[in-house]
């Protein structure tokens, strides 16, 4: 193999799905021929047949659809608020300065060490798991923006200015399209990050998503139906990726590589 | 009265730490009269860009003042357009929308911007790319679009720092014929900085020399060639003494920094 020598897009996508064909497989090997007790991990045929159960008769769709609207609600408030803070930020120096030593401080504050504190302050409910997810991407989301927008190339702004820009259409016209991008790729990663929350939310104190049902077949030790809701996990988030991806490429066509 | 007047405008980098504060620039005076064209021909690092800069308002002078029409130089403004030597189009932005950029920002309406860009992309060559992407362009064709930017604005002067610095020989000759024409056409006020002696005699009706860090002018030439100038003049025998004279000033600063 040549070190960098691209592939095909065809030869991507078969060796994409070979490794989880791969996987698959030596994961049935293991769990069919005997060697891991049924007791620790189901096999895939137990685990899709859990699944089945788990969409027919326990209702689970109910437990996805909540845990999907916790991470899009958490997510949304965080970014409502992160987005103009972290542009001034990233515009403006001073008010960087003003921020960024607390937002740093912030951002390492695990949001999962805050559950108990957030119980005590809004109980059990709603409130309380969109919390968890505001913490945990609200202050990454602050700075990463931050960061983007003042990460301009200095001779676009003076080129602006010599065209007769005014301090506010700089940051309107130079400073925000030419950051979007970066904007919108952070959002999407930082939304990976909240499905860890939200699920770490719903393994404590929660009746009803997809956390909540992890804990509840652990109880049962279900490990079929614990690696089912896993596994959704992965792929609501592949898809989520993907429309990202997808839309990143339509609506900034201009910074494609 | 001169169009644009530099008067004593000097510049200091502050030190920093330990570092003795740095002279870019010795006190210079300048007088640049209407539509005539002047290139600053100086080797690298000698200030010809600081002193650009300054006129363009991008920098502050630590000493003196730069008047342009009568009027003091504040900061940069639509009245003195700049080319920089790197690509600066806005890459979000098509090829008609980067040079109907400063239009918009003057509030002229969508229709008129875009019939005044219209016309300055065919006036630059580019007709036919005006919804390309400046990713999809050639150096070249980036550069004659900068121009366009700058001159859609009608800016009062135009400012270039080395806008072919980074193309090659062949494309750098082409752009230079292209905007001395445009030059020749349209009457501006042009200041051109560039370290290329060839380049600064050909396009300029003066050429002002800077010496080596910390720069200051030592010798200021008018170049009395005809216009319109085809390429070919620079194998003439005005030229090519005109070339010699210069070569040997600039070589004595080289020398001298190396």
């Amino acid at each position: 193999m040549k070190p960098l020598q691209p592939v095909s897009a065809q030869a991507r996508i078969s060796y994409g799905i070979s490794f989880f064909v791969l996987f698959v497989a030596a994961w049935a090997v293991a769990t069919l021929g005997g060697f891991v007790p049924k007791l620790f991990l189901a096999s895939p045929i137990t685990m899709v047949e859990e699944g089945w159960k788990l969409m027919t008769v326990h209702g689970f769709a109910f437990d996805i659809a909540i845990t999907i609207w916790r991470v899009v609600g958490g997510f949304v408030l965080a970014a409502a608020l992160a987005l103009p803070l972290g542009i001034m930020m990233g515009a403006y120096k001073p008010i960087e300065a003003f921020f960024e030593p607390f937002v740093s401080f912030a951002r390492y504050l695990p949001a999962s060490a805050f559950i108990p504190l957030l119980i005590l302050w809004a109980g059990i409910g709603e409130t309380q798991k969109l919390l968890v997810i505001f913490i945990g991407s609200f202050f990454q989301l602050v700075l990463m923006i931050a960061v983007a927008v003042g990460g301009v190339r200095r001779d676009l702004v003076d080129a602006a200015y010599t065209l007769g820009s005014s301090d506010r259409s700089v940051v309107t016209r130079v400073l925000l399209p030419n950051a979007a991008p970066d904007i919108a790729e952070i959002l999407r990663m930082v939304l990976g990050w909240a499905w860890t929350y939200v699920i770490v939310a719903e393994l404590i104190g929660s009746s009803s998503g997809i956390g909540h049902m992890i804990t509840d077949s652990q109880a049962l030790l279900n490990t079929g139906q614990i690696i089912f809701g896993i596994i959704i996990i992965g792929l609501i988030g592949l898809i989520s990726d993907f429309l990202f991806k997808w839309a990143n490429q339509h609506l900034f066509p201009w910074a494609a590589k | 009265m001169s169009k644009l007047s530099i008067k004593a405008v000097g510049k200091l980098f502050p030190a920093r730490g330990a570092a003795e504060p740095t002279r870019a620039l010795t006190p210079t005076t300048l007088a640049i009269a209407d539509n005539d064209f002047i290139t600053i021909l100086g080797p690298s690092g000698c200030g010809k860009s600081t002193l650009l800069r300054i006129v363009a308002g991008l920098e502050t002078a630590s000493e003196g003042r730069v008047l342009l029409d009568g009027q003091p130089v504040t900061g940069p403004g639509a009245d003195r357009g700049m080319v920089f030597q790197s690509y600066t189009l806005f890459p979000w932005l098509t090829i008609i929308e980067n040079i109907a950029f400063g239009l918009r920002e003057r509030g002229v309406s969508e229709r008129e911007r875009l019939d005044i860009a219209r016309s300055w992309a065919e006036r630059v060559g580019l007709k036919g790319f005006e919804n390309h992407f400046p990713k999809q362009l050639s150096g070249g064709m980036q550069q004659r679009t900068a121009i366009a930017r700058a001159l859609a604005n009608d800016p009062k002067i135009l400012l270039l720092d080395e806008p072919f610095g980074a193309l090659d020989n062949q494309t750098r000759a082409l752009m230079q014929e292209m905007l001395l024409g445009i030059w020749e056409r349209e009457q501006k006020t042009v200041m051109f900085v560039t370290h290329d002696v060839e380049e600064a005699i050909f396009m300029a009706s003066r050429v002002v020399v800077m010496s080596a860090r910390p720069g200051r002018i030592k010798a200021d030439i008018a170049v009395d060639l005809p216009h319109p100038r085809p390429y070919t003049i620079k194998t003439s025998a005005a030229f090519v003494a005109l070339k010699e004279r210069l070569v040997e000033e600039i070589r004595v600063e080289v020398v001298g920094a190396y």
